[in-house]
């Protein structure tokens, strides 16, 4: 516990070149010398919830944190100063309670409450509760709240402050038929949306009449779930867009700036999956016109506190408003490393009553940040979620270009009641090449082991060459990773740096057990055989590797049973991580991973004669893809099903997830039943 | 002068060529190398000294007088692996497809003579069709006295056999009476009767691979230790295993210095076991945490899953783990279970390897399946061995330990040296819920009165303290500190002397 205290102050450290932004000085130097509350509570968990505390305890605040019963050993509690106990696991029975966040506060005499992201963050009853307790929210008043909340309402107001929106049928729309009707008049491409929704969740893109009937009828099923409130609107799909947004931040003392833009155009299934500000794309006259639609938008509701207004910009620059955020976002830490501001102070000093202490003209942007957000996702099987023990957890030490924002320790859970995000990556560099190299290099040294994550897919992103040419929308992913991601979509590497690796892990791995001097090894690197030498220099302890006739020098303090080998390698930095494997290992690098076998030359010949195997034949298996529950069959034995149609829903992570199958066939035995839990790789059904 | 160097050159030459260029390739083509090439993959470079390279069978029926060929289906001799020595043979199926004769035999009881003359273990790698039928009963008795050696070398030198083909009939007692046996999955089988004799007995129809495959070894049988894809693989995880084991039942293995910290603390620890007592979680992670360098080589991985046994090392010394795996069946005692334990326990006795055992046990498996196979004396073989081990033993416990197989799973009463709960632990009869449900049966209708009675009990006996109290628990200690509390015990314990009463042997209940 000491030491993921000790790395949360550090990440605060983690600031960067901006901090010397004339915004970012004033703002340091009006900070209030006592602060502006005693005692603020954190009406959320996870990494936001830590996030909220790192700023409270750099203002004197004092922190409490809520929790349910799955989050009674989680981070944000053991960071606060005080925690309260709020209900069981879902959500719904805690932390969307309201009573309950109130009664916390009473409890605690917390006299303001920071709702993060999500949760109750949006929801003008919440708002209106703590201003009948006379606690103070640290977020805009409950009007402006109801007001941008409503995806159709926010439209009609943004229209009326002059700001450009896009075509759509911005009424609530009764039924299927209706909405064919409605998306015939705007013409296809078109997008049904939940009234109420967010994060992706009761949105459907319809390309005619038959997904414009099929799309409403989930979306209004979705929306219903999510959000109680199943009302959908259609409008426009704006083909080749970039989503871009405006972070404002205003005062209630009708001050009010914007604090440049992030671009989050890289989305899987509308989820932000990497963020970064500024945005290669705009020029500063699209981003002045932005900034102030931005800040006319925000006065025309009054706007109190820090919120985003989100836009859909497309290839000629022409900007659409397409809903604001009143509250901070997931992706606030990229605009917080390039203006040197503390948001969430800023918040709690705008909540306290504190006018702004910049304008706009203070406002610079410098360097570039960008963020990953690193989930417990298995990136190479659709996606899916993961949940468990996070066995180890060893995030890349904090530094000046490296920011951590997380929830979690080793040995923590990822829960399945709660959003599978584990951090959120978050590097700097003067350039946006310099960020997106350190984002690289983050990734090689964040070790986690115990579940599933997407991190593969954070470095073949980073490392896309259109990603590091800008040219991105928000179809990105969509385009680039067409039939889902797969290894052959990881950057190439250069195999010699792997090979020098294994071979020098062999070295100073055998050289302890007064095993045979290495010599000449092959490195037999995913069933390849490279040809390697290896000797030791004494002098400095660095090995000298010949790989495939190219000669390297390995610097590297790596001893048996480290999991991060650090090495350089002639003179560049190198960070691998090393599991064992038999009597091999595995090397994760750059994304990929690679089983690494060292031998003498005449094991290596001999490895040759062994027969290769072919994996298990598991094509006539329907298998279970996560763990999770079997909600239901689709399917029964003898039926004959044709390609895409579904067979069988499986919860997890609260998500159904339809398996459809992948090719014609009948179905010869069903192997297990719904309601059962299931195992991942187990069979659910089998086809003849 | 020279022409006598040359003859032996020559001989040489025709000896390694073992069954012939065709025979080789025949192997190669079902994915199994040579004797020779197997040596080559399990020795250090150029170890190898080879002795009895020009034995001859001496038979002369069925045509045997004019088909010799030196070395007679068995390769001999000694090497290194990582620089301690090793006793090796290696069935060449290349020659009579591996049969057994009297020479060959006697081949390898020179090797085990030696090895038992010089205190070093024994690797045999098993390729072979079975008995030199042309010889009769001259080959059972060769099977016979390669059987007596095997029992006469056990407990003194570590001996390991590597099935990597054939092993039917007799043959199979040979690695039966090994410590360990490891298998090349597809390519090697080993049973008393094949196929052919089953379908004629019990009209089973039934695969040389699903009656005695590697596969069925390390998941059905327990014969087997361990399972692997070639013959490569198999043969560098043995090079592995090797640098545990002590060279004799005299000597201490050997100490491999690490980087890794005795005193680390594991943080994680502190969250392993989780707040519903009936979650399961992973042993293996804790072993793995506790352990040198993460390395621990798991035996018996796939088979009585419910106990988890394997050798690793704590500050640089080999140590023997057992532990009880609540992932599988709750991590109860059972038949399988308590006789895979119970023979790693002897084993790490007999070769003087301290023993850690991780407990979490909720007892022995109920059932008439159970009781029928003869649950209680196959459980008495585990109490049996943990009673009867000298060697240095450190327990912790978990979390449950609930009943016989508390006493049994190494404990103070069983001369555990250091016994350890960690604060969770609940160290009693039963669950408090069965508890309460027998001391309090009259209350059984009466829900408020029986949770009570529970909560009561649990408070007075789910918990370390009481067994604290009595120093039937040495002392409770953090999840976190369990690697550096285990590494100063078994310092502590580096000298252990303790000696057993003297008889001829005990009798365990076999």
């Amino acid at each position: 516990m000491a030491a993921a205290k000790k790395k949360t102050a550090k990440a605060q450290a983690a600031t960067s070149d901006a901090s010397t932004t004339a915004a970012a000085k004033k703002a340091a130097a009006t900070r209030p010398t006592k602060p502006p509350f005693d005692k603020i509570l954190i009406a959320n968990r996870g990494e936001i919830a830590c996030r909220v505390i790192r700023s409270c305890k750099a203002m004197g605040i004092k922190s409490v944190a809520v929790y349910s019963e799955a989050d009674a050993d989680a981070l944000h509690v053991r960071e606060a100063d005080e925690a309260v106990f709020i209900g069981p696991p879902p959500s719904a029975q805690s932390y969307l309670l309201v009573d309950r966040i109130v009664e916390a506060c009473k409890k605690t005499g917390a006299q303001a409450v920071h709702p993060g992201y999500g949760f109750l963050s949006e929801k003008r009853e919440f708002q209106a509760a703590l201003a009948k307790a006379g606690i103070v929210f640290i977020g805009p008043d409950a009007h402006a709240i109801h007001a941008m909340g409503d995806k159709i309402e926010s439209k009609i107001l943004a229209k009326k402050a002059g700001v450009s929106t896009v075509p759509g049928h911005l009424e609530a729309i009764p039924n299927a038929d209706e909405a064919v009707k409605i998306a015939k008049s705007i013409g296809y491409p078109v997008m049904i949306k939940a009234s109420a929704g967010g994060g992706g969740k009761g949105m459907r893109l319809a390309w005619n009449d038959a997904e414009a009937k099929e799309g409403f009828v989930s979306a209004t099923n979705e929306a219903k779930a999510s959000f109680a409130d199943d009302r959908v609107f259609i409008e426009k799909y704006v083909e080749e867009p970039r989503h871009i947004e405006i972070q404002v931040l205003a005062d209630g003392h009708g001050n009010c700036v914007y604090l440049g833009e992030r671009e989050c155009s890289i989305q899987r299934r509308h989820q932000k999956v990497i963020e970064e500000a500024p945005s290669p794309f705009l020029d500063e006259k699209t981003r002045k016109a932005m900034g102030e639609q931005a800040v006319a938008l925000s006065k025309a509701v009054n706007y109190k506190s820090a919120g985003t207004v989100e836009f859909i910009v497309d290839k000629n620059r022409k900007f659409y408003f397409l809903e604001m955020n009143t509250r901070l976002q997931v992706e606030h830490p990229v605009t917080e490393l390039v203006t040197g501001l503390d948001l969430v102070e800023l918040m709690i000093r705008v909540a306290a009553g504190e006018k702004l202490p910049f304008t706009q003209k203070d406002v610079e942007l410098k360097g570039w940040a960008v963020e990953a957000r690193v989930y417990a996702e298995d990136p190479f099987r659709g996606f899916l979620p993961s949940t468990g023990r996070l066995v180890r957890y060893l995030p890349p030490p904090a530094r000046a270009d490296v920011r951590v924002d997380t929830g979690v320790y080793e040995g923590g859970e990822i829960s399945m009641f709660y959003d599978p995000m584990i951090a959120k990556l978050v590097t700097y560099g003067a350039t946006r090449d310099q960020a997106a190299d350190r984002m690289l290099e983050a990734i090689d040294e964040y070790y986690v082991r115990g579940l599933n994550h997407n991190m593969s897919f954070l470095a073949a992103l980073v490392g896309h060459p259109r990603f590091r040419a800008g040219k991105l929308t928000t179809n990105f992913i969509a385009e680039e990773f067409k039939g889902g991601f797969t290894t052959a979509h990881l950057p190439p590497r250069d195999p010699a740096i792997l090979v020098a690796i294994a071979a020098t892990i062999d070295r100073i791995t055998t050289a302890r057990h007064g095993g045979p001097e290495a010599g000449a090894v092959v490195v037999v690197l995913n069933g390849e055989h490279h040809d390697a030498s290896v000797s030791i220099e004494e002098l400095f302890g660095s090995v000298e590797v010949t790989v495939d006739g190219r000669a390297m020098k390995v610097a590297t303090r790596w001893s048996p049973g480290q999991p991060l080998f650090d090495a350089k390698i002639d003179g560049a930095r190198v960070v691998a991580q090393v599991d064992a494997k038999g009597a091999g290992y595995t090397l994760f690098h750059a994304g990929g991973q690679a089983d690494a076998l060292v031998l003498s030359p005449r094991r290596a010949a001999l490895l040759k004669l062994m027969p290769v195997k072919a994996a298990p034949d598991t094509s006539k298996f329907l298998l279970s893809p996560m763990p999770g529950l079997l909600v239901s069959l689709e399917v029964a034995e003898g039926q004959e099903v044709k390609a895409g149609e579904a067979l069988a829903k499986v919860e997890a992570m609260k998500m159904e997830n339809v398996l459809r199958a992948t090719r014609d066939g009948t179905i010869a035995k069903l192997h297990a039943q719904p309601g059962e839990s299931l195992r991942v790789d187990q069979k659910i059904l089998e086809f003849a | 002068m020279l022409e006598n160097l040359q003859v032996l050159e020559k001989k040489r030459a025709a000896a390694r060529l073992g069954g012939g260029e065709r025979r080789i390739e025949a192997q190669h083509a079902k994915g199994k190398l040579t004797a020779r090439e197997r040596l080559d993959v399990l020795l250090d470079e150029g170890s190898f000294e080879e002795f009895d390279m020009f034995v001859e069978h001496d038979s002369t029926d069925f045509g045997m007088a004019d088909n010799r060929i030196p070395g007679d289906g068995v390769v001999t001799g000694h090497g290194k692996i990582n620089g301690r020595p090793v006793m090796v043979f290696s069935q060449d199926f290349t020659v009579f497809g591996g049969a057994l004769s009297a020479a060959h035999a006697g081949k390898i009881c020179k090797v085990m003579d030696t090895a038992m003359k010089n205190g070093l273990p024994v690797i045999g790698l098993n390729d072979s069709g079975g008995a030199r039928i042309q010889e009769g009963v001259d080959s059972l008795a060769g099977y016979a006295d390669v059987f007596q050696r095997n029992v006469m070398a056990s407990g003194v030198v570590p001996q390991i056999s590597v099935v990597m083909g054939p092993c039917a009939g007799g043959a199979v007692y040979s690695p039966a009476m090994t410590d360990f046996i490891f298998m090349v999955k597809d390519s090697s089988y080993m049973f008393v009767t094949g196929p052919d004799v089953v379908k004629t007995v019990t009209h089973e129809t039934v695969t040389q691979e699903e009656l005695g495959g590697a596969i069925t070894h390390t998941t059905k049988s327990g014969v087997a230790d361990l399972a692997f894809e070639n013959d490569i693989e198999t043969l560098l995880q043995l090079r592995r295993f090797y640098d545990f084991l002590p060279l004799n039942n005299r000597e201490k293995a050997p100490t491999r210095p690490t980087a890794d910290d005795w005193a680390r603390d594991d943080f994680s620890l502190d969250t392993l076991v989780p707040a519903n007592p009936n979650k399961p979680y992973d042993i293996k992670e804790l072993i793995l945490k506790v352990c040198d360098e993460a390395d621990f080589f798991e035996l018996q991985a796939d088979y009585a899953g419910n106990i988890v046994i394997g050798l690793g090392r704590m500050n640089g010394d080999t140590v023997g783990f057992v532990a009880n795996q609540p992932m599988v069946l709750a991590g109860c005692l059972d038949i399988d279970s308590s006789k895979k334990a119970a023979r790693f326990v002897r084993f790490c006795d007999a070769f003087n390897i301290p023993i850690v055992t991780f407990v979490d046990v909720p007892g022995f498996l109920p059932g008439t399946a159970q009781e029928f196979g003869g649950i209680i004396k196959h459980g008495a073989k585990l109490l049996y061995a943990y009673a009867e081990a000298t060697v240095p033993k450190v327990t912790v416990i978990t979390r449950k330990a609930y009943g016989g197989a508390y006493d049994v799973m190494a404990s103070k009463h069983l001369r555990g040296d250091m016994n350890y709960a960690w604060p969770g632990a609940e160290i009693a009869v039963m669950g408090a819920k069965g508890a309460v449900e027998i001391i309090f049966r009259s209350d059984i209708g009466d829900q408020a009165k029986i949770a009570a009675r529970e909560k009561e009990y649990r408070e007075k006996f789910a918990n370390p303290f009481v067994a604290a109290n009595r120093g039937f628990i040495d002392d409770v200690i953090m999840p976190h500190g369990t690697r550096r509390r285990i590494c100063k015990a078994l310092e502590l314990l580096k000298n252990k002397k303790l000696d057993n009463p003297w008889r001829k042997h005990g009798n365990i209940p076999l």
